[in-house]
């Protein structure tokens, strides 16, 4: 069996209790039982996370390119989508 | 580092040679294994291995001194984990063998109060991870094609003989030998059985089979291997970077 012929899997790492699980990297692995080990001795070996997801990449609809004017650049001259008008109050973190 | 009394001192040798040894030969595979992800792992286990062996090292005098200058005899590793890499087959066959014994044996010592609880416990935890890593793969070389299947045989046919060894009581470790060994063929057959494979027949202790490791007598390749071990070390003494 040669590498190419194990899927691609995206690697999700969650850090702590609280926070969303962020996109860490991505690997080889023959199945999801065996991408989740994987993923454990590669992004998480010294104690970045408590919680893993493994995503086959093929499951992933990305953006694209090509579309990326429409998607990406809205008028600049709307402030009042930017939610930047109220006070964070002290102690929200990670907001 | 805290030195354990005298009657503790040849326990720690042996599980420490264990843990040492098995380090070495993992790391063997950086820069061989299959795929960039299992040489991860592998070498991730070889480093929680070398951790052990520092520690249990550690306890019996200095951890170099005993690494790099001990002669082949002074040893008292199993044969089991000496044994060559073999193919990857062989390789996980000697991990599911050997793992498994550890998690076992030091399950028993972190539930006593002996010298070694406290190692146990924290080692306890890696050990059930590299037994988990043995199993799955195993799994799915057993239960893969026809030539995983029979590499994967080939490998827990050519290993059992040295498995016998691992249930000679060792001096100064408070275990239950019995009960290990018959967990150990518990959770070793059922593993073989899920993976379609056959539990290897054939002697496992006894005069005519292997299994003297712990009495310093070690077979052919471990000479190889250490020599390679220490070459550094004898050649520059105190090298460091």
């Amino acid at each position: 069996m040669t590498h190419s012929d194990w899927p691609l899997w995206e690697v999700f790492v969650r850090s702590r209790r609280g926070l969303s699980h962020t996109h860490a990297g991505s690997l080889h692995a023959p199945d999801a039982e065996m991408a989740l080990r994987n993923a454990r001795d590669l992004y998480t070996r010294r104690s970045e996370g408590v919680s893993l997801w493994v995503v086959p990449s093929t499951a992933i609809t990305a953006s694209s390119p090509d579309e990326k004017d429409p998607f990406f650049e809205p008028a600049a001259d709307k402030p009042y989508r930017h939610p930047t008008f109220y006070e964070i109050p002290e102690g929200v973190r990670h907001l | 580092m805290n030195r354990v009394p005298a009657t503790a001192a040849p326990a720690a040798l042996a599980l420490g040679d264990d843990a040492l040894v098995l380090s070495h030969r993992l790391g063997e595979w950086a820069g061989h294994a299959p795929v960039l992800e299992e040489e991860v792992a592998l070498a991730n286990i070889a480093l929680d291995l070398l951790g052990q062996a520092r520690v249990l090292l550690s306890l019996v005098g200095d951890e170099d001194e005993l690494a790099y200058l001990r002669e082949e005899r002074a040893f008292r590793n199993l044969q089991l984990v000496e044994q060559p890499n073999g193919d990857f087959a062989q390789t996980i066959a000697r991990q599911l063998y050997f793992s498994t014994y550890q998690e076992l044996l030091y399950g028993q010592l972190a539930a006593g109060d002996g010298e070694f609880a406290p190692l146990a416990a924290k080692a306890v935890k890696e050990v059930a991870y590299h037994r988990d890593h043995a199993e799955h793969w195993t799994l799915r070389l057993g239960d893969g094609t026809p030539e995983s299947h029979e590499r994967m045989q080939r490998g827990c046919d050519a290993l059992w003989r040295f498995t016998g060894e691992m249930f000679q009581p060792v001096e100064g470790v408070d275990a239950d030998w019995q009960k290990l060994e018959n967990a150990w063929r518990e959770s070793v057959g059922a593993v073989l059985q899920r993976a379609t494979l056959i539990v290897p027949e054939g002697p496992r202790g006894g005069a005519w089979t292997a299994g003297a490791g712990r009495q310093g007598l070690h077979t052919e390749p471990f000479g190889r291997m250490i020599a390679e071990m220490q070459h550094l070390h004898r050649s520059h003494p105190g090298a460091t970077w």
